[in-house]
């Protein structure tokens, strides 16, 4: 286990401490919710990780480096961008991926794009948000979002 | 409507493992049909599921807390209250803290617009609410690194501000909403 799981798991305990000590009824509660949604979200965890292991067995780096290392330039950042837009799958399986394209030779440039992107823009829920905040709203937010997502991955490959 | 909303659930489920073993009947007749690349594809998915399964536990049991401890309508209450540059950073907390899929959080917008929140404050929430949650970053954290997960969140969290201020000044500018 890396540090970084110890810690991870370290702070969802005292997290948990906290709650039994707040309230034990709704301590439980949580447990059977997290019990719950962890059965819910393994199937596309798995999904996610045979795609994984048959793009990174399959695929040779060179190939990804073509579409989103340094050689594709701003337009890999672009249509990683747009990926991400329509791309409609949960936040937390698009880690690994994108940590599995960032091994294959990806810059952190293309990655961040893609998470952002992938988190802040929704075209798939695009109609809802329409409905519910207003055309004006939603087509404004998603555009910039887009925008500032760019921004946002090009800052990230000058400073790290 | 419960029941029908379980049922949704368990089909959405099925749906998956589905899929799931759709995936490993294409990974292994691949593995058959190129039996060089059995060991990389193997060693690969072993390496992500382990980084994963480290953490997947503990990061369903931060959402768990998190979604019945703050429950959505408090977060909607203490919202429209909040203003300046307390309701930036409350806007952000909000969106923090509790968890599921965006366009859940699009209902609570759209109340919060009808009880007078500024609409920087709610695109701050929104945005908060798709990419800085707490257990979202600890998934980032494992994969990505510290570095990398630093330095996204406070990217987005200056430029989310700004691109509220901008859609503000669009939206007072041109009118408010038809609807």
């Amino acid at each position: 286990m890396s540090i970084t799981a110890i810690f991870i798991n370290l702070f969802a305990l005292v997290c948990f401490m906290y709650g039994v000590y707040r309230d034990r009824e709704k301590a439980v509660e949580s447990l059977k919710k997290a019990a719950f949604s962890f059965f819910k979200i393994l199937p596309t965890v798995l999904i996610i990780i045979v795609i994984i292991g048959l793009m990174l067995g399959f695929v040779p780096p060179s190939e990804i480096s073509r579409f989103v290392g340094e050689q594709s330039g701003i337009f890999g950042v672009l249509l990683v961008g747009v990926v991400g837009s329509i791309l409609h799958i949960p936040a937390l399986v698009s880690f690994p991926l994108a940590a599995s394209i960032l091994d294959s030779g990806a810059t952190v440039t293309a990655v961040a794009a893609f998470i952002t992107t992938l988190t802040m823009i929704g075209m798939v829920t695009l109609p809802l948000e329409i409905k519910k905040l207003g055309k004006k709203f939603a087509l404004l937010r998603n555009g910039l979002s887009f925008v500032i997502a760019v921004i946002i991955a090009l800052i990230m490959g000058v400073i790290l | 409507m419960k029941e029908e909303k379980k049922k949704e659930q368990k089909k959405k489920m099925l749906r998956d493992w589905l899929i799931f073993a759709g995936m490993v009947v294409v990974a292994a007749v691949l593995i058959y049909l190129y039996p060089s690349k059995q060991e990389p594809v193997i060693s690969a998915s072993f390496d992500y599921l382990s980084e994963m399964i480290f953490i997947l536990p503990a990061v369903m049991v931060l959402m768990g807390l998190f979604s019945v401890y703050i429950p959505k309508d408090t977060v909607v209450k203490y919202f429209g209250k909040a203003s300046g540059i307390k309701g930036f950073f409350l806007a952000i907390l909000f969106g923090t803290l509790p968890t599921g899929p965006l366009y859940v959080a699009f209902p609570m917008a759209s109340t919060m617009i009808k009880k007078g929140a500024r609409i920087s404050n709610i695109v701050m929430f929104l945005s908060a609410w798709a990419c800085i949650k707490i257990p979202q970053e600890m998934v980032e954290l494992q994969f990505l690194g510290p570095e990398f997960m630093l330095a996204r969140l406070f990217l987005t969290i200056i430029f989310v501000g700004l691109m509220g201020l901008v859609i503000e000044w669009i939206i007072d500018k041109t009118g408010g909403e038809e609807d």
